[in-house]
């Protein structure tokens, strides 16, 4: 069973002499209680894990250093080697309903020779039929008889595709107010986000404006951990690529995003058009473009992202943001890994069902690799476990250094423009990475400044827009959760009221 | 519920015996009995016999029992209300002192003393026996792959079915695994409907989801209905109504019942005014602050300045076991109707009620602003800036 599994692992990842001089002894000397070797195995590497960066003095032995090191490079050189050493991207694109997300980012697939002629010509005759003949990009991406009926997308919509230097999965985020949910499944995997405006006369005012999506997904991005962004101006054509009008959507949305945390170097925009297909992979030729942009188009500037530094190192957390029965033995899960690696034949623990599984196999975009690190967009297939006490929103992880699961936690959240000031037991749903559990406030333990972070109130009565506080949260099912200092990408949630977003916030503490 | 007979007397001591007519009126039971009460109505007991020989028999017989009551219990899914209680009144069958629980049942009568009669239970009495209360409403809050089937009566808010299905995502390729999971979905929220919709009670029942779930859901359940010739839900098509709620969770009832659409074809409920005072509280709150308190110490100092407009209390501060407690609650009630204020009583069953008691179970709006009042309450250490 698994000593041959294990050591054909080792070799790959682990080629250091330590763990494996370290482990042949170990079953040399016949069966231990299988208690106890984890947890010497525990007390071994542990302290070697943050070795490499703060604390050289916990290793006992000198070869340890090196082995460690070495593991290391291991992760990190192959994941640059791999995919001819392009890095892996998690895009997310976001906008008012309407504002042509879906449509923009199906013809850039069309485009780039992702979607081939004949199935293309057989949306244009479908959607012709079904009297949407502009919806024919946009069921590139909108599968479902649901969404194209109505030509609404309602699920978030993943694929991938290359790019000169990079590998792109690509998440179109629905844009109906109803299915924020599902945006902030598809948000809270991502690293980049591209903003998609509706350029026309009052349609850009109307996403704008209170009622409008744009203004909560830029918020909704922003506070998720999505620091690089581009704008697309869509439907420029419709405006004859008025310069004038560009500017005027730039300099309200500048304001905009700057308040809400952008850096203004991280933001670029780009004037499009997703239904002819202007400036999407390569640059325009339409002299009324040309004549006052010369800066980039959409593929170029979705290259030029930095992909984010990846946890590989920390131990390994995968969120479930979809369960579903395949061929042969097992289940499979998807889901972005937040940090660490994984090899097929690893085992790991589902929290909060605390279940072990074993991983029976992995596929990056439809193909199957034999390991994936921080930032891969993975589905696993996995046996051992039953289905049916899988969730969306389970999170794997490491065996050794689980992930805690609880019903109540204190975390700093900060205010969004709400309707109705927040009191103790305030019902909201909680929406952790792809969790959204119904969940109440429990206590509100005080207002912090906005700035400085110092304590201006304890036991405030209630809490009204903008203000920064630190409450504590019940859920009423336990979910996994880290803490922010601990894991920057596992500790952010979000809350909604009714149909809104009404924080964001960080979890600072685990109660039980 | 039907008062058959009342007899309390000038200091508030007295008796009331009341016949429950259906499972409603059981939570309105257990909200007027309290340890110390005594309760006298039909039940059954094993009886242990002796025969002369020394063999021992045991048969079950029907006797009215009159009980100290000492624990009371209700299972809210199954509106059933036990007390425990030691016998009071000796009988052939039970001796004096034994203990006893009676189960309530629906259409017998019973009778229940108590040493004080307050204004809370008197109203609680009336508003039970008050035939115009009635309208009984079934909600299916869904979303994708989560629904909740609660029954909603002017008391109550019962959770009937909740059904939980893991709905696959699209991917790229293949939808027919969601459209199959989706099918199983709302398969199973069809037959939670029928097994627990009873459509001789219910006068609407509100479909509420976010986005195209509901109008989804109910053509699949007609379609359904039709190509299985089921005539209950064929008859009773038009009372189905179609809501929009922001989430399938209990709690978005609130949304749904406070919709206008709703509220005027249900013509006023509890439940709907309940949710309406609550909103009003927090537009209070928001808006003016020194005019919107929770908290017992705080209202209560409110109120010794008549400054209490509308009092918004759960029933549960009044099933509080320990006698001062419950009677300061009591007296805070009947000082706020004194100067005119109004009293709201929420139902702890309703999901503004389950708001209201994790706020305190206790909040005001005033008449005028009282400012200042934001020191700490009384058990919290005042460390204010």
């Amino acid at each position: 069973m698994f000593p041959q599994e294990r050591s054909k692992r080792w070799a790959l990842t682990c080629p250091a002499p330590r763990r494996t001089g370290f482990w042949v002894p170990l079953r040399a000397r016949g069966r231990l209680p299988t208690t106890s070797s984890p947890r010497r195995r525990r007390g071994q590497t542990r302290p070697a894990r943050p070795a490499a960066s703060e604390d050289p003095g916990a290793v006992p032995t000198p070869v340890k250093p090196s082995g460690k090191a070495k593991q290391q490079l291991n992760v990190r050189e192959e994941l640059e080697k791999r995919q001819g050493g392009k890095p892996l991207l998690n895009l997310v694109v976001i906008g008012h309903v309407d504002a042509g997300k879906s449509t923009l980012m199906g013809h850039l697939l069309y485009l780039l020779g992702h979607v081939n002629k004949r199935t293309m010509h057989k949306y244009e005759q479908d959607s012709k039929k079904a009297g949407k003949a502009s919806f024919a990009y946009a069921w590139v991406l909108d599968e479902t008889g649901e969404e194209r009926e109505r030509g609404v997308t309602m699920d978030v919509g993943m694929t991938k595709f290359d790019t000169k230097t990079k590998v792109i999965t690509l998440m179109d985020a629905p844009g109906h107010k109803d299915f924020i949910p599902n945006m902030i499944t598809g948000a809270a995997q991502a690293d980049v986000a591209v903003l998609v405006v509706d350029a026309s006369r009052g349609e850009f005012e109307a996403g704008f404006e209170s009622g409008g999506q744009t203004r909560e997904h830029g918020l909704l991005v922003r506070s998720l951990g999505v620091t690089q962004l581009a704008v697309a101006v869509n439907k420029m054509d419709q405006v004859n690529w008025q310069q004038e009008r560009f500017q005027e959507i730039l300099t309200k949305l500048g304001h905009f995003l700057k308040q809400a945390g952008f850096k203004d170097s991280d933001v670029s925009y780009i004037p499009t058009s997703g239904l002819s297909g202007e400036n999407l992979t390569t640059r325009s030729a339409v002299p009324s473009l040309t004549s006052w942009y010369q800066g980039p188009c959409l593929l170029e500037q979705i290259d030029a992202f930095k992909p984010p530094r990846r946890s590989v190192d920390k131990p390994f957390r995968l969120c479930v943001a979809d369960v579903f029965k395949d061929q042969g033995s097992g289940f499979c899960v998807t889901g972005k890994i937040e940090a660490g690696y994984i090899q097929t034949g690893d085992r790991v623990l589902a929290m909060p069902p605390n279940e072990s599984c074993t991983v029976k196999g992995i596929t990056l975009h439809d193909e199957p690799i034999e390991w994936a690190a921080a930032g891969d967009h993975v589905s696993l297939t996995v046996t051992g476990m039953d289905i049916i006490k899988m969730n969306v929103g389970c999170v794997f992880c490491d065996m050794k250094e689980p992930i805690r699961a609880c019903t109540r936690f204190r975390a700093r959240v900060l205010l969004f423009n709400i309707e109705v000031p927040v009191t103790q037991g305030f019902p909201v749903l909680l929406h952790y990475q792809t969790v959204s559990e119904p969940a109440t406030i429990r206590k509100l333990v005080s207002i912090l400044h906005k700035s400085s972070g110092e304590v201006l109130k304890k036991k405030p009565k209630c809490l009204s827009k903008g203000q920064n506080a630190v409450v504590e949260i019940q859920t009423q099912r336990p979910v996994a959760l880290e803490l922010y200092k601990d894991f920057k990408e596992l500790g952010r949630f979000m809350l909604r009221y009714v149909g809104s977003t009404i924080a964001a916030g960080v979890v600072t503490e685990i109660r039980e | 519920m039907k008062l058959l007979h009342k007899d309390i007397e000038k200091d508030y001591a007295g008796q009331v015996t009341l016949m429950p007519e259906e499972a409603e009126d059981m939570w309105h039971t257990y909200n007027l009995l309290q340890v110390g009460d005594s309760l006298r109505a039909s039940t059954i007991r094993k009886v242990q016999t002796e025969s002369s020989t020394g063999s021992v028999g045991s048969s079950r017989v029907r006797t009215t029992l009159t009980v100290s009551v000492e624990a009371i219990d209700f299972d809210s899914q199954a509106c059933q209300l036990r007390v425990k209680g030691t016998n009071i009144e000796e009988n052939q069958y039970v001796k004096m002192g034994a203990y006893h629980t009676i189960e309530l049942e629906l259409n017998r009568k019973f009778t229940l003393a108590k040493k004080i009669w307050d204004s809370v239970v008197l109203d609680r009495i009336e508003q039970a026996c008050d035939p115009a209360q009635k309208a009984d409403v079934a909600a299916v809050v869904m979303q994708e792959g989560l629904a909740n089937v609660v029954l909603v009566t002017p008391a109550m808010t019962l959770l009937r079915a909740k059904v939980e299905v893991t709905i696959p995502r699209k991917r790229r390729g293949s939808c027919t695994q969601h459209d199959k999971a989706l099918e199983r979905f709302y398969e199973a929220v069809m037959q939670a409907i029928l097994r627990h919709i009873n459509f001789d009670v219910v006068k609407c029942i509100l479909v509420a989801s976010p986005g195209f779930v509901k109008d989804q859901f109910i053509s699949y359940l007609f379609r359904e209905a039709v190509r299985q010739d089921s005539k209950v839900l064929l008859e009773n098509r038009p009372k189905f109504m179609l809501v929009h709620s922001s989430s399938g969770h209990k709690y978005s009832l609130k949304e749904i019942l406070s919709d206008p659409a709703v509220t005027s074809r249900l013509s006023d409920t509890k439940a709907a005014g309940e949710v309406k005072a609550l909103e009003d509280f927090y537009k209070m709150l928001q808006h003016e602050p020194d005019r919107a308190f929770y908290g017992l110490a705080h209202v209560e100092k409110a109120n010794e300045a008549m400054a209490v407009d509308v009092l918004l209390i759960s029933d549960e501060l009044f099933r509080h076991q320990e006698v001062a407690t419950r009677s300061r609650y009591v007296r805070l009630v009947d000082s706020v109707r004194d100067n005119g204020g109004t009293v709201r009583i929420f139902s702890s069953l309703h999901v503004s009620g389950e708001q209201l008691n994790q706020l305190s179970g206790l909040a005001a709006i005033l008449r005028f602003p009282i400012p200042d009042l934001s020191e700490p309450e009384e058990d919290s250490s005042s460390d204010e800036e």
